[in-house]
């Protein structure tokens, strides 16, 4: 008879559960109790090898790289020269879609950098719903496909990567990497504890869902604009 | 949902005369497989990672306690908690005391195949508590009161004007009107009142594409943010997951991404994968205060003992039901479950026991294209032909060991519809059309023949078929 949970008895007791699957996982495995304690070790150590597979190459330049991935899954990128500079680069963005001059922004160390030019109203915290604009540091970009990372803690709250209509991500050149597997690395190195949630992002919130149409903008952010800052 | 794939006859015959969902389902397979066929092709290494995911995910398989057990360690050495689900009727019990004991009125969730599997909203909605589902697919599928009919795109059988119907309706109550029937403006009125859901819900509920057991991470792949705000805006977050998710480690997990989008949707990288690790850490200024994964064995641990382990493989990309003919004539619905096209048709009579479910292997022309597109390499065609083995062996394939000829015929009417599938199928099936003559009189359900005059494939295309594949052909 097939596996399944068909004519299974309703409401299992929830507390056996453990025994049962993983009893029912060793016995289709043919686990052999003598060996599990070497088999233990062998993944423990394949795991801690932290073997890379198969990874298409990045060649040349990284910044060329990253800028044509972004552009196409529809985010903006802007080049920016200087820290000093991104007050103005962020400005610049807004006017350019009628978006006034109040933000909510992330404190690590890039963002907190930021000088504000007088005219922005500033905030520092987790997003509300009613917020617009979010300005966030991220912790990487991946130039083989124009992905952005953003890790949580208690600087870099994630609602501001999803709530507000229009995010800017901040990217320090020497954070772009070439590929996925560079970002578990740096996470490794950087921090002790690993954040309660790492954001892969690539482009703006997006649907396919009516009539397989691409819409822009479903739940999380409409617009993303990347700004990749000389630092 | 009560599995009603033994109605599979019928409801193809209905969904054959439905003109609507004719134009939704070439729609939806012109996009999906020239998407796809780009994003493959612009990628030299996609065979080289193809076999590389296969290798990760067998070893994983033939260790899937160790790993479900490092998983388990790694989710309470950062505060979570797991939980283990022997069944259906134990995950949605479990699920429904995590809930209580959060004291949760509103409960949100992110798309969740395995959710779908053991009825979790009907389950969550009788013990009292108010469901949103916020991917817009399920959503629509939702307030429809329908399942999904795809495992990518679940609502890819709607129109627009059913969905503006829908969201009419349903909205008035939020003192909204209907909305515009633009594209633009559905997806907006989705997004506002969905909004106010994620705001106010005590539990998120997400699914999970895979497992970490280097870091008892779990990891949501998504276009739309919903799954981010079911995850992070509520005060508890509860994955529900199949045993078959682990990965070991992140490694492994950026091999397989590599994979999934371009498989799914022609995509190098969904918009957000997101990697959830424990609650919020005590300084964090938003995050869940709990974590619960929820992991289900539902008949999975049944497959890795046996001849159909490779099945667990899958990662849910919907290649194969993209690049299946049968699926592309019929539909979702048809299937009569949560799981459609190729792999519904392995997965179903797998879950819920071949006598509820032994025609979905028979509606099969075995023309192998799932197979070939299947990024993790599935020898789905072998298993459906040891499902209907073990179906005529039982005496369940009298009436309908035919229906893949059936189908055939069918689809040779429709070029466009076999286009994309290899041609290893015509000419076995053209000889036998020509020899029997039109299939006037398929062995299915009225619905069909009704509707459709089934003439055996022309002549040229016969002979050119056979021709190539001489006499032995089959
Ligand atoms: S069987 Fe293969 S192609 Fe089909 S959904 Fe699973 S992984 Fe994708």
């Amino acid at each position: 008879m097939s596996a399944g949970s068909g004519g299974a008895p309703a409401g299992s007791a929830p507390a056996g559960g453990r025994d049962r699957v993983l009893g029912a996982v060793r016995a289709a495995v043919r686990r052999d109790p003598a060996e599990a304690a070497v088999r233990r070790a062998e993944i423990e150590a394949r795991i801690a090898a932290r073997e890379v597979h198969v990874r298409p190459p990045v060649e040349g330049d990284l910044t060329a790289r990253f800028a044509e991935k972004v552009a196409l899954v529809a985010s903006t990128f802007a080049p920016v020269k200087g820290v000093d500079r991104v007050s103005k680069a962020v400005a610049d963005y807004l006017d350019e879609h009628g978006l006034g001059r109040e933000i909510v922004v992330t404190t690590d160390p890039l963002v907190e950098q930021v000088r504000w030019s007088n005219e922005f109203a500033v905030a520092r915290r987790a997003a509300d719903p009613d917020d617009r604009v979010s300005v966030t540091g991220a912790f990487a970009g991946i130039a083989e496909t124009g992905t952005l990372v953003f890790v949580s803690d208690r600087r870099t709250p994630t609602t501001l990567n999803f709530l507000p209509e229009t995010h800017v991500a901040v990217l320090a050149r020497d954070r772009l990497v070439p590929h996925l597997e560079d970002v578990w690395e740096r996470l490794r190195d950087e921090r002790a504890d690993s954040p309660r949630t790492v954001n892969f992002i690539t482009g703006p919130s997006r649907t396919g869902d009516i009539e397989l149409q691409l819409e822009i903008g479903a739940h999380g952010p409409r617009r993303l604009h990347v700004l990749l800052v000389d630092v | 949902m009560i599995p009603e794939s033994h109605r599979f006859p019928d409801r193809a015959g209905l969904a054959l005369a439905d003109e609507g969902l004719r134009l939704a389902l070439d729609r939806a397979r012109q996009g999906f497989i020239g998407n796809r066929r780009k994003a493959v092709d612009a990628l030299p290494e996609f065979p080289a990672l193809r076999e590389a995911a296969r290798r990760i995910k067998d070893h994983t398989l033939s260790n899937l306690d160790l790993y479900l057990e490092r998983f388990e360690s790694q989710v309470t050495a950062s505060g979570g908690q797991v939980h283990w689900a022997a069944d259906a009727p134990a995950a949605r019990a479990r699920i429904i005391d995590i809930c209580r004991e959060a004291g949760a009125r509103t409960v949100t969730k992110g798309k969740s195949m395995v959710g779908e599997e053991v009825a979790l909203n009907e389950a969550l909605e009788e013990a009292g508590l108010e469901v949103v589902e916020t991917d817009l697919g399920e959503y629509i599928i939702q307030l429809a009161d329908e399942t999904p009919s795809h495992i990518v795109a679940p609502a890819i059988h709607k129109t627009r004007e059913e969905i503006r119907d829908l969201f009419a309706k349903h909205h008035a109550p939020l003192g909204l009107g209907p909305p515009g029937l633009g594209n633009a403006e559905l997806v907006a009125r989705a997004r506002e009142v969905l909004r106010r859901d994620f705001l106010r819900a005590d539990v998120g509920i997400t699914g999970a594409n895979f497992l970490i057991a280097e870091s008892g991470s779990t990891v949501i792949v998504t276009n739309e943010g919903n799954g981010d705000l079911s995850n992070t805006l509520p005060r508890v977050h509860i994955v529900i997951a199949g045993i078959e998710k682990v990965l070991p480690g992140y490694e492994d997990l950026c091999t397989v991404l590599r994979l999934l989008a371009r498989s799914a949707t022609g995509q190098e990288m969904s918009v957000y994968t997101t990697v959830s690790t424990g609650p919020r850490r005590s300084a964090d200024l938003d995050g869940p205060e709990e974590f619960h994964v929820v992991l289900v064995d539902n008949g999975r641990s049944g497959m890795l003992g046996g001849e159909f382990r490779e099945m667990l493989r899958c990662i849910r990309c919907g290649a194969c039901l993209n690049h299946c003919p049968v699926y592309h004539a019929v539909g979702g619905h048809a299937y009569g479950w949560v799981y459609t096209g190729p792999m519904g048709s392995v997965l179903t009579p797998l879950i819920v026991g071949l006598d509820r479910a032994h025609h979905l292997p028979n509606a099969c022309t075995l023309n192998g294209r799932c197979e070939q597109v299947c990024p993790m390499s599935i020898p789905l065609p072998s298993m459906l032909r040891k499902l209907r083995a073990r179906g005529f062996e039982r005496g369940l394939g009298t009436r309908t060991s035919r229906l893949g000829l059936a189908m055939w015929g069918f689809l040779a009417r429709r070029p466009a519809l076999y286009r994309p599938v290899a041609g290893a199928a015509m000419g076995v099936m053209g000889w036998l059309g020509r020899r029997r003559g039109a299939f006037r009189r398929v062995p299915l359900a009225g619905g069909w023949t009704a509707v459709r005059d089934l003439p055996a494939p022309e002549g040229e295309t016969f002979q050119r078929a056979w021709r190539r594949r001489g006499s032995g052909g089959r």
